[in-house]
């Protein structure tokens, strides 16, 4: 068995539809080791959503297998962590209850006090000490978002998964919080995979970023990244990082079924 | 609640029953056409006992009707927003069914059940105030977002625990909207049973009798403490509504 903790092996999966199946999955490859941070790129609607359904199994797919430490995934499984581009946050919780709310579902050895306190804890390392009482529709959106990522870390999930979760930020709000993950991943170590279409925030955060093809999806390209010494944004415009945007950005074009001479419209 | 909230209400009503009075006295209407505000007092007066008895006799049956058709709405509800085979199922028969006037039920449920007053007059609140509970309810189960299940499900939730923490909660702004328009409805049904029935209680009857005997000041009379226990009733609601879905409510600027 190889030593990775998210191994997904050659997936295929189709939604049935009233016009026939419709495959979206077609020789999906992904590798992730403990303590790594893989970011999943590709063209809209390639099925990057199902794939993090696939890891959360919450569905499970036609073909192939997906393990997880070691054990294949069979069902939803309290280990895992999740966050999305929609917050959804309960409206009715205060920002301390709604990040407590995995706590109160998985199993765990903590009292009542602990739980709060590492709720309260996480609050204040992305920046959210003092709203803990307040409500979600009294936050601003990346606010929000930040109290999403407590919650779905506060249970220490061997896996989180984060899909698209910067996606309706606005740009600078989605740098703070680019550097907000870098800060959280150090203090509270995990295994992640994001799926994003920002490739920028793909090289920024992740160590490994795979490019999937069009749908149906299947793994294109893989690079490892190496933004060398601690990650702030000045690390993105080195000539290193643009050389490595412009690698990506030409397998998104290829994931496109688009070709150079059609793109410079030559 | 300031000052300016009761007073903003009361000058409302007053300013109403002088419009009513002026309309009448301008018009030199008499009695037996349309009774003034002035006309009330004397009538509350003369048959104060027969309000009270026959206004408790109304309240409690209204209140019953309703406590049944929130517990049946909620539990149809449920079963239609959770299956979408029932749903399909139940809706046209839901829509039929509240599309009936329930004026032409009233004969047939005092026909069947002849005798039983208080239970045809529960029965008939109950049936009209049912509808809007059920369709709130199954409505705000089955548009809940997938990423809400998405959450706890991965969590390894079960459906009640998911029922429970998310989809019950969310769903309570609607079901206190719904509740809020089941509440006159359910005054309706009680009232037009009252009325409708030979020998029949509550204020519906005293309607009824005022009627039979001319006493426009009493039918009147009776308009208004109608209007004033939906009114109460209503309010219970909004008050049990900012109890327990009060964080719906944003603070104006947001």
């Amino acid at each position: 068995m190889s030593d990775n903790l998210i191994e997904i092996k050659g997936v295929r999966h189709a939604y049935q539809t009233k016009s026939g199946p419709l495959p979206v999955l077609d020789g999906l490859e992904l590798s992730v080791p403990e303590g790594g941070f893989a970011a999943v790129v590709g063209p809209s609607g390639c099925g990057k959503s199902t794939l993090t359904r696939l890891i959360a199994g919450l569905m499970k797919p036609d073909h192939g297998e997906v393990w997880l430490h070691g054990e294949l995934v069979k069902g939803p499984k309290s280990t895992v962590g999740m966050a999305f581009q929609n917050p959804v946050l309960l409206e009715w919780r205060t920002i301390l209850q709604n990040v407590m709310l995995p706590l109160e579902i998985v199993p765990t050895k903590l009292s009542k006090r602990e739980k709060e306190d590492r709720a309260r804890r996480l609050l204040a390392l992305v920046g959210l000490e003092g709203f803990e009482d307040k409500r979600p529709s009294e936050l601003s959106g990346g606010m929000r978002q930040r109290a999403s990522l407590c919650r779905s870390i506060v249970h220490k999930p061997e896996v989180l998964i984060l899909d698209e979760p910067f996606g309706a930020l606005d740009a600078f709000t989605r740098e703070d919080l680019w550097q907000t993950m870098h800060k959280v991943k150090a203090e509270e170590p995990f295994t992640g995979v994001l799926i994003t279409h920002d490739l920028r925030e793909s090289i920024f955060l992740a160590d490994q970023v795979v490019v999937l093809s069009g749908r149906p999806a299947k793994t294109q390209y893989v690079m490892d990244v190496h933004l060398t010494g601690q990650r702030d944004i000045e690390n993105l415009y080195t000539p290193e990082s643009a050389e490595a945007l412009n690698i990506l950005r030409r397998q998104i074009q290829i994931a496109q079924g688009r070709t150079d001479e059609h793109e410079d419209g030559r | 609640m300031n000052l300016r909230n009761i007073l903003v209400p009361v000058a409302a009503i007053l300013v109403f029953g002088i419009l009513w009075e002026l309309l009448v006295w301008a018009n030199d209407w008499p009695n037996y056409v349309m009774a003034s505000p002035s006309d009330l007092p004397p009538a509350y007066t003369q048959y104060w006992e027969l309000f009270i008895v026959m206004g408790w006799q109304t309240l409690w049956r209204t209140v019953v009707g309703l406590v049944l058709a929130i517990a049946f709405g909620v539990f149809l509800g449920m079963i239609m927003g959770f299956s979408r085979l029932m749903r399909d199922a139940l809706y046209p028969l839901l829509v039929g069914f509240n599309a009936i006037p329930k004026a032409t039920v009233v004969p047939i449920v005092a026909l069947l059940f002849v005798g039983d007053h208080n239970f045809n007059t529960i029965l008939i609140a109950f049936m009209i105030s049912f509808f809007p509970i059920a369709v709130s309810v199954s409505i705000g189960l089955s548009t809940l977002e997938p990423e809400y299940r998405d959450i706890l499900r991965s969590l390894g939730a079960s459906r009640t625990t998911i029922f429970w923490k998310i989809a019950l909660p969310k769903t309570l702004p609607e079901f206190f909207g719904a509740l809020k328009v089941a509440v006159t409805l359910a005054f309706i049904g009680t009232n037009l049973m009252e009325i409708v029935s030979p020998h029949g209680r509550g204020l519906g009857a005293l309607f009824d009798s005022g009627k039979t005997n001319s006493d426009y000041p009493l039918m009147f009379a009776v308009l208004i403490a109608l209007a004033l226990m939906g009114i109460v009733l209503y309010y219970v609601v909004v008050a049990l509504e900012k109890i327990f879905a009060g964080w719906a409510e944003r603070s104006p600027g947001y």
